[in-house]
C-alpha cells in the first residue's frame, strides 16, 4: 500500500492542506478560508486536498496518453473546473436555503418578506447561471477564489441595483447567512461528483458540436477542436481510470499540523510543529538553494535563515501586533471597499509613493482617510502602504541576519504583486543585484508542505511531558 | 503527579539570611542603624558593612515586586505621577512602591535612606533613578561613584585611580558623615577576605554545569544562587557558609548524576543545553521557567548572573588592596564590559559548557543589556555556528510579557534545536548512502 | 537696504543635512595631514581636534533623510531611532574618510554603539569618551584630562602632529568666538525672534557641525549683522524654550511646525553640544587642556546626561525660561530617550511649582506627520495668548 503524508497549516486567514507521497512530491493541495473553528477548517482543507490528489493521480495514470493526445489534458482540466463548479453549486444551494430561512427571521413585514424571498430566488438563480459559465467557459477555477469572495461579489452587484428600502435588508441578510454556510462541512462522493462533471462537460461539447465552426475563437483552439468530435470517446475511456482513482484509499501514514492555530488542532502533541520550521522546510524543498525565507502571512511575518538541509538556524518574527502583515492589507481593502486581490494591481498603477507613517492596523484607517482627504490618489497611497509593509519585513530580515544567499518569499501575501515588487527591489538593492529571488505559485502552501515533509520523516518530538504521561500510564 | 519539593538546606539558609536583613531594616530606626540605598552592579557591600550600615537594593525590591505580581500596579502609580511609558520599569516600579508606603518583599516597611550611594556602574539609568530618589528624599546625602566603562576592553591605571580617588574623596567621607564612624581600613580588609572566599565558591558552583546532565540551572535557579552575594552578604561569614552548603549540595547532585531542580521537582532528561544572555522576566518568572524545563532545556551559563560581578576571569576582592580591588570589582561587572568583551565571555561559556543553543532574552527596559544584543548574537552565530534564538520581554512590566508570543518563539527555537540534532543526522546519513 | 541672507541659509542647510559630509571631506582632502573625526551627541571639545589640524564633525543621525534597512538589524524596536541611522550610514560608507569616532558618555545606547563601531572596524580609532560625573578637579578633572590626552594620542598616531600650547589656545579662542556669536544671535532673537526663523537658525547652527570653525564664525558674523537690522514684523506668537531634544534631532518639518503653530523658539537644546560651555574658556593659559577640563567642570550647560546633585537642572531650566522671558516650555524628546524621559517628571514638577506653563510630546527623527504636534503646539500657544489677554 502506498503511503501518503499530510501537512496542515492553520493560518489566521486561510487553512491549507498538502498531501505528499513517499518522494516528497506534492500530490494534493487544499485551501479554505473557513473561520468557524480550526477542526472544521482542517477537515475542509484536507478533504479538498484529497479531491485534488485524486485528479493528480488521474493525470499521472494517464501521463502517456496525455502526452500523445492533448485533448485528454484539456478534458481533465475542464473536468476539474466542472468539479469545482459543482462544489460551488452545492454550497450555493446551502446559501439559498439559509438566505430564505434568515429572511423569515429578519423581515420586518409580510410584504417585505415576500419580496425578499423572491429576490433571493432571483439572485441565487442568476448567480448559479453566471458562475456556471465562469467555471465552464471562463476558467474561473484557475483563479482559486473562495466561495465567499465569488458569491459576495456577485451578490453585491445584484443587490446594488435594488431600491434603497430593499438594499439594506438584503445586505444584512447576506451578512447573516454567509458565515454558517461557509463553515458548513459539505461532503461529496468524489466519484459521483466526477460523473456529474463529465455529464456537464459532455453536454457542453454536445452543444459545441452543433454550433460547428461558427465561433472564430473555437476555430483556433486545437485542443478544443480535437475534443469536439471526440469527447464521447475521451470520456468513455476515462471512466475506468476514474473508477480506480475514486477508490484509491489515501492511507495517510503521518501528519503534521502547523500554523497560527496549530495548538488548537486535535492532533497529538508530537504531530504539531512550529510554522517557522515548516515554512522553511517547505520553501527549501521547492528551492533547495534557499538560505533565507521571508514569509508574510495573515497574522505575522517571519524572516528565517536555513542551512543546506532546510533546517532553521535562526529566525525573527514581528513583535506583538499584526502591523504590516496580511491582516493589515485586509483592513486597508475593507477601508477602500475593494477586494483584497485588487490591492496589489492598483498599487502597481501608482505614479508616486505617498509616505505612510503608520503600519499599525489600528491607525491605518485614519491615516488612509486623511490622505484621501488631502487629495492623494488611491493608487499612490496604496503604493506607499505596500512599501511600508515591505519596509517592516525588511527590518525583520535584517534582524534575522539579512539575506545571505538565494532568497525565497512565501506566504499568502507573496501573491500580491505590489508586495513582490517592493520585496524584490529592496532585497536586491540592499543585499545584491544578482540575488536569486524565488516565489512559487504554491507559495501559500509552503507551511503545509513542510509539515507533510516532517510527517514523512516521522520525527518523534520526544516531549518529556509525553514521556512522563506514558510512564505514569505504565505504572498505573 | 507533582513531586514534593524538598527544601534544600541552602534554600533554608538563604531564606533566613534575607529574613534577618529585612527584620534589621525594619528595626533600623529603633536600633539606630543607618541605611544605604545602592545598586547591585558595582555594589560596595563590604564598605557599607565596614561602617555597620545596612544596604537596600531598589532593583531587588523591584524584581521582588515583579515576582509578587505587585509591579503592574506600582508602575501604573508611577506613570500617574508623571513617569513615561517608554522608560525603565525598575525605576517606575521602585517609585510606585515608595508611593505605596515602601513595603518590602517580606511585608515589612523599608526604612527611608540615610545615604543614597549611587554606584553608577554599567547602567546610565542608575543615575537618573537616584536623581529622582534624591528629589523624593530631600536632604538625604547622595554619594556618586562613577565607574568608568571598559571601553577599551581593559582597566587602565587612570580608571582605577579615578575610582579610588572617588572612594577616598566622595564615598568614604559621606559614609563617615552619615554613620558617624571613622573609616577603618583593616576592618574592611577583614571583610574582603570573606568576599574572596564567597567568590571562589560561586565560581566553582557555576562551573558545575560542565557536567552532563548539568546539576543546576544557571539562569532560573542561578538568580537565586546569586542572591546573597549580590544583596549585601558578600563579605559576611553567612555568605561563605551559604555557598559552602550550596556547593556541597550540588556536588552531591553531580555524584548522583542528577539534573537541576525545578519548581516541579527534578528535571529528568536534559535535552538542550543553553547559554542565555539578558535578564529574565520577573512578572511571569515561573511560567517563563516552565517553558524551559518542560522542554528539557537547562541553562548552563547566563550573563545575567554576572551583573553583580564577573569572577570568571579570576578577579577576587583583595584584602591587601582594599580600595583598589573595590574599584576593580565595580569596573568588572558584566554590563560595564564593552561589546567585544561580552561576546568573548559568551563564546567562552558556549564552548566550555558545550551549549546546544544560544538564546537572548531582550529586555525592553534595559538598553545597557539590550542595545547591541542583535549584533552579539550574529557574531556568535558566525564564530561558532551555534543556533540562536531571540525573544523579547520586560523586567517587571507585565504589559510586556506576552506568554503566547514567547511560547511560540521558544517552541520554534526548541524544535529547531531538536530537529537539527535529529534531521541533520538523518540527512547526513542519506547523503552518505 | 537689508542684506540678502537666503542664499547663505541655503548653503548652510545643504551642509548641515549632507549625510555624506562632503564639505568636511573636501576640507580634509585639501591638505595632507588633516584629520576628520566624527563625534556623536552631545558635547565634545572640538578644540582638541582643531588644534591637531583636524575637524570634528557632529554626527546627528540620518534623520528623515536616510532609509533604514540594515540599521534595524542592530536595534530592537524599543530603542530610539538615531543609532539605526548612524549604523546605516557607517555601513553605507557615508562615513568613509573619517579617521576616528568619538562617543561621548551620554547613555547606554550611544555607549554600546561605540562597541558596534569597534567590532565593525570603523575608523582608525573609536573612543568612548567617559565624561566624569565627579566634578572635583583633582578627581573627575584629573580623569577627564587623561581622557582628552588619550584623544590627543590617537590624533597624533594619525598625522604625527602634536599641537603646542599656542595652537591649542588659538583653537580655544576660535570656539570661544563661535559660542559668543551664537549667544549674541540668541540674545537678539530673544527680543526680535521674527528677524530670523527658528528653522533658519537651526540650519545655520547645524552647519557649524560639519565645517571648519573659521568658516562658521564668518557665517555667524554675517547672520549677526543681519539680525541686528530692524527687519520683519512681529507676529502674534508666544515665546517658548524647547527642552529634551539634545541627541536625536527632530526632523526639520517638526521644527518648522512649531513656529508655524504659533511659537517663537527663543532657546532650546537641539544643538546643545555647540553651546555646552557657557562663556569663554581661558585661552591664555599654559595648560590649555586643563582649561578645557576646568570649563567642563564649572561652566557646563545643564543636561539630562550630567549628574546634577548640587546644581539641579530643573532650577536651571526655570531660570533659563525666565531669562529668555519665555511664555512656556515645550518638552520635546525622542521616543525611548531614557535620559530625557526619565528627567521629565522632575522638570515638569518644577514648572508646576514655578508656574511655568508647558506641554510635552515625543517624536522620532524620521517622523513624517506633524499634524498632531502642530495642533497641540497651536492649542498651547492660543491658550497662553488667551490667558494673557484675560490677565
Amino acid at each position: 500500500m502506498k503511503k501518503y503524508y499530510l501537512g496542515i497549516d492553520l493560518g489566521s486567514t486561510t487553512s491549507k492542506a498538502v498531501i505528499i507521497d513517499e518522494q516528497d512530491n506534492i500530490i494534493g493541495r487544499g485551501i479554505t478560508n473557513t473561520r468557524s473553528n480550526y477542526e472544521v477548517a482542517a477537515e475542509i482543507a484536507k478533504q479538498s486536498a484529497i479531491y485534488n490528489a485524486r485528479f493528480y493521480l488521474l493525470q499521472n495514470r494517464l501521463s502517456d496518453i496525455i502526452e500523445r493526445h492533448p485533448e485528454y489534458r484539456r478534458y481533465i482540466k475542464e473536468m476539474e473546473d466542472a468539479f469545482q463548479y459543482l462544489q460551488f453549486s452545492n454550497r450555493l444551494e446551502w446559501l439559498r436555503r439559509q438566505l430564505l430561512q434568515t429572511a423569515g427571521e429578519t423581515a420586518k413585514s409580510e410584504a417585505s418578506h415576500h419580496t425578499m424571498l423572491a429576490e433571493v430566488e432571483r439572485i441565487t438563480g442568476e448567480i448559479q447561471e453566471e458562475v456556471k459559465v465562469d467555471y465552464l467557459e471562463r476558467d474561473l477555477g484557475s483563479k482559486s477564489q473562495f466561495f465567499r469572495d465569488i458569491v459576495g461579489e456577485k451578490y453585491n452587484e445584484k443587490v446594488s441595483c435594488l431600491s434603497k428600502e430593499l438594499f439594506e435588508p438584503m445586505m444584512l441578510l447576506f451578512d447573516k447567512s454567509i458565515n454558517p454556510v461557509e463553515n458548513e462541512m459539505i461532503s461529496f462522493q468524489f466519484k459521483h461528483l466526477v460523473e456529474e462533471s463529465m455529464a456537464l462537460l459532455n453536454a457542453k461539447y454536445a452543444n459545441l458540436a452543433d454550433v460547428g465552426n461558427a465561433d472564430e475563437s473555437v476555430h483556433f483552439d486545437a485542443e478544443l477542436n480535437l475534443l469536439k468530435g471526440n469527447y464521447q470517446r475521451v470520456s468513455d475511456s476515462l471512466k475506468e481510470h476514474i473508477n480506480y482513482v475514486s477508490e484509491e484509499e489515501f492511507h495517510i501514514a503521518g501528519m503534521v499540523g502547523t500554523g497560527y492555530g496549530r495548538a488548537l488542532l486535535p492532533f497529538p502533541e508530537n504531530c504539531i510543529k512550529s510554522e517557522i520550521l515548516c515554512h522553511a522546510f517547505g520553501a527549501h524543498a521547492v528551492f533547495p538553494n534557499t538560505r533565507t525565507v521571508l514569509d508574510i502571512g495573515g497574522q505575522d511575518t517571519k524572516a528565517i535563515q536555513v542551512d543546506q538541509y532546510g533546517l532553521v538556524t535562526s529566525f525573527h518574527m514581528n513583535d506583538r501586533c499584526a502591523a504590516g502583515c496580511g491582516r493589515y492589507l485586509g483592513y486597508i481593502a475593507d477601508e477602500l471597499n475593494i477586494s483584497l486581490n485588487e490591492l496589489g494591481p492598483l498599487a502597481l498603477e501608482a505614479q508616486k509613493e505617498v509616505t505612510i507613517c503608520s503600519t499599525c492596523t489600528v491607525f491605518a484607517g485614519a491615516e488612509l482617510r486623511e490622505l484621501l482627504n488631502v487629495g492623494e490618489k488611491r493608487e499612490d497611497i496604496l503604493a506607499g502602504l505596500h512599501r511600508a509593509i515591505v519596509m517592516r519585513a525588511m527590518s525583520l530580515l535584517a534582524r534575522s541576519g539579512g539575506v545571505r544567499n538565494e532568497f525565497t518569499f512565501t506566504g499568502g501575501v507573496a501573491r500580491n504583486h505590489a508586495v513582490l515588487k517592493y520585496v524584490s527591489e529592496l532585497v536586491r538593492t540592499n543585499y545584491g543585484q544578482d540575488l536569486t529571488i524565488n516565489v512559487h505559485t504554491d507559495s501559500i502552501f509552503m507551511g503545509a508542505l513542510g509539515g507533510a515533509m516532517f510527517a514523512r520523516r516521522n520525527i518523534e518530538v520526544a516531549l518529556p511531558e509525553k514521556k512522563k504521561k506514558e510512564e505514569l500510564e505504565e505504572v498505573g | 503527579m507533582q513531586k514534593e519539593v524538598i527544601k534544600e538546606k541552602s534554600m533554608v539558609l538563604q531564606k533566613e539570611m534575607l529574613a534577618k536583613l529585612f527584620k534589621d531594616l525594619s528595626q533600623a530606626h529603633e536600633t539606630g542603624k543607618k541605611v544605604v540605598y545602592t545598586f547591585v552592579p558595582g555594589n560596595l557591600s563590604e564598605l557599607i558593612h565596614a561602617f555597620d550600615m545596612l544596604p537596600v537594593y531598589p532593583e531587588i525590591n523591584a524584581l521582588q515586586s515583579g515576582m509578587r505580581k505587585k509591579s503592574g500596579d506600582f508602575i501604573r502609580d508611577a506613570e500617574k505621577a508623571g513617569h513615561l511609558e517608554d522608560v525603565c520599569t525598575y525605576v517606575k516600579c521602585d517609585i510606585g512602591m515608595m508611593l505605596n508606603g515602601n513595603i518590602g518583599p517580606t511585608g515589612e516597611k523599608l526604612p527611608p535612606p540615610d545615604l543614597l550611594l549611587l554606584s553608577y556602574t554599567g547602567c546610565f539609568t542608575f543615575m537618573k533613578w537616584f536623581e529622582n530618589l534624591e528629589r523624593y528624599y530631600p536632604g538625604v546625602p547622595i554619594a556618586m561613584l562613577h565607574t568608568p566603562y571598559q571601553e577599551g576592553g581593559k582597566i587602565t591605571k587612570e580608571m582605577r585611580d579615578y575610582m579610588v580617588e572617588q572612594l577616598k574623596q566622595e564615598v568614604i567621607p559621606k559614609m563617615e558623615m552619615v554613620s558617624g564612624k571613622k573609616f577603618d581600613e583593616s576592618k574592611l580588609a577583614g571583610i574582603l577576605e570573606n568576599s574572596a572566599r564567597a567568590e571562589d565558591l560561586i565560581v566553582k558552583i557555576f562551573e558545575t554545569t560542565k557536567n552532563k546532565p548539568s546539576p543546576i540551572d544557571a539562569y532560573f535557579a542561578g538568580v537565586y544562587y546569586i542572591g546573597p552575594i549580590n544583596t549585601g552578604f558578600r563579605g559576611r561569614p553567612e555568605a561563605v557558609t551559604y555557598y559552602e552548603t550550596l556547593y556541597e549540595e550540588i556536588q552531591e547532585r553531580v555524584r548522583l548524576g542528577l539534573g537541576p531542580i525545578t519548581p516541579e521537582g527534578e528535571m529528568e532528561e536534559e535535552r538542550f543545553r543553553l547559554v542565555v544572555e539578558g535578564p529574565p522576566n520577573w512578572t511571569s518568572f515561573r511560567e517563563f521557567w516552565k517553558l524551559f524545563y518542560d522542554m528539557g532545556a537547562v541553562v548552563v551559563a547566563s550573563t545575567y548572573t554576572k551583573v553583580g560581578g564577573v569572577y570568571d576571569y579570576g578577579f577576587r576582592h583583595d584584602p591587601k588592596r582594599p580600595l583598589e580591588s573595590l574599584a576593580e570589582y565595580c569596573m568588572n561587572c558584566y554590563t560595564n564590559l564593552n561589546l567585544p568583551q561580552r561576546i568573548d565571555l559568551l563564546e567562552k561559556y558556549i564552548t566550555e559548557f558545550q551549549a546546544d543553543g544560544f538564546l537572548v532574552n531582550s529586555i525592553k527596559s534595559c538598553n545597557s543589556f539590550s542595545a547591541g544584543q542583535l549584533l552579539m548574537m550574529r557574531q556568535l552565530e558566525e564564530r561558532l555556528g551555534i543556533p540562536v534564538g531571540f525573544i523579547e520581554s520586560d523586567l517587571v512590566d507585565p504589559r510586556y510579557f506576552s506568554y503566547s508570543n514567547i511560547k511560540n518563539r521558544l517552541d520554534s527555537f526548541f524544535q529547531m534545536l531538536g530537529q537539527r540534532k535529529i534531521i541533520r543526522g538523518q540527512m547526513e546519513m542519506e547523503a552518505v548512502v | 537696504m537689508f542684506t540678502e541672507i537666503q542664499p547663505l541659509i541655503e548653503t548652510c542647510k545643504q551642509t548641515a543635512f549632507d549625510l555624506h559630509f562632503r564639505h568636511a571631506k573636501k576640507w580634509k582632502a585639501e591638505e595632507e595631514g588633516r584629520i576628520l573625526v566624527g563625534y556623536m551627541p552631545i558635547y565634545f571639545p572640538r578644540e582638541v581636534v582643531h588644534a591637531a589640524r583636524g575637524l570634528a564633525a557632529g554626527i546627528l543621525g540620518g534623520g528623515d533623510r536616510k532609509q533604514i534597512i540594515k540599521g534595524d538589524a542592530y536595534y530592537q524596536s524599543y530603542i530610539c531611532h538615531i543609532p539605526r541611522g548612524i549604523i546605516e550610514m557607517a555601513l553605507d560608507d557615508n562615513l568613509n574618510d573619517f579617521d576616528g569616532f568619538i562617543f561621548p558618555s551620554i547613555c547606554d545606547v550611544i555607549r554600546n554603539l561605540s562597541g558596534m563601531f569597534r567590532m565593525l572596524g570603523k575608523g582608525k580609532f573609536v573612543k568612548y569618551l567617559d565624561f566624569p560625573q565627579n566634578f572635583l578637579p583633582a578627581v573627575g578633572g584629573a580623569f577627564y584630562k587623561k581622557e582628552l590626552l588619550h584623544v590627543q594620542d590617537e590624533l597624533f598616531k594619525i598625522n604625527g602632529y602634536r599641537p603646542g600650547v599656542e595652537a591649542l589656545n588659538r583653537s580655544i579662542a576660535l570656539y570661544n568666538e563661535n559660542r559668543a556669536l551664537t549667544e549674541d544671535i540668541y540674545d537678539i532673537r530673544q527680543q526680535f525672534p521674527w528677524r530670523l526663523s527658528y528653522e533658519d537658525l537651526y540650519c545655520i547652527l547645524r552647519a557649524g557641525l560639519a565645517m571648519p570653525v573659521e568658516e562658521h564664525n564668518e557665517i555667524l558674523s554675517e547672520v549677526l549683522d543681519y539680525v541686528r537690522q530692524d527687519i520683519g514684523e512681529p507676529m502674534d506668537k508666544i515665546k517658548v524654550v524647547v527642552s529634551g531634544a539634545f541627541c536625536e534631532q527632530p526632523p526639520l518639518g517638526l521644527i518648522k511646525s512649531i513656529e508655524i503653530a504659533g511659537c517663537y523658539v527663543v532657546d532650546d537644546d537641539l544643538l546643545l553640544g555647540s553651546r555646552w560651555i557657557q562663556g569663554d574658556i581661558d585661552a591664555r593659559t599654559d595648560d590649555p587642556i586643563g582649561a578645557i577640563v576646568d570649563a567642563y567642570l564649572t561652566q557646563s550647560a545643564f543636561s539630562s546626561t550630567v549628574y546634577d546633585a548640587g546644581n539641579p537642572k530643573e532650577a536651571r531650566l526655570i531660570d533659563l525660561a525666565h531669562r529668555r522671558q519665555a511664555d512656556g516650555i515645550l518638552f520635546a524628546a525622542p521616543s525611548f530617550c531614557d535620559p530625557a524621559l526619565l528627567d521629565r517628571p522632575q522638570l515638569q514638577k518644577a514648572c508646576d511649582d514655578a508656574g511655568v506653563r508647558y506641554i510635552s510630546f515625543q517624536y522620532s527623527e524620521n517622523t513624517g506627520q506633524f499634524k498632531v504636534i502642530k495642533e497641540q503646539v497651536g492649542a498651547f500657544s492660543d491658550s497662553i495668548k488667551l490667558w494673557e489677554e484675560a490677565v
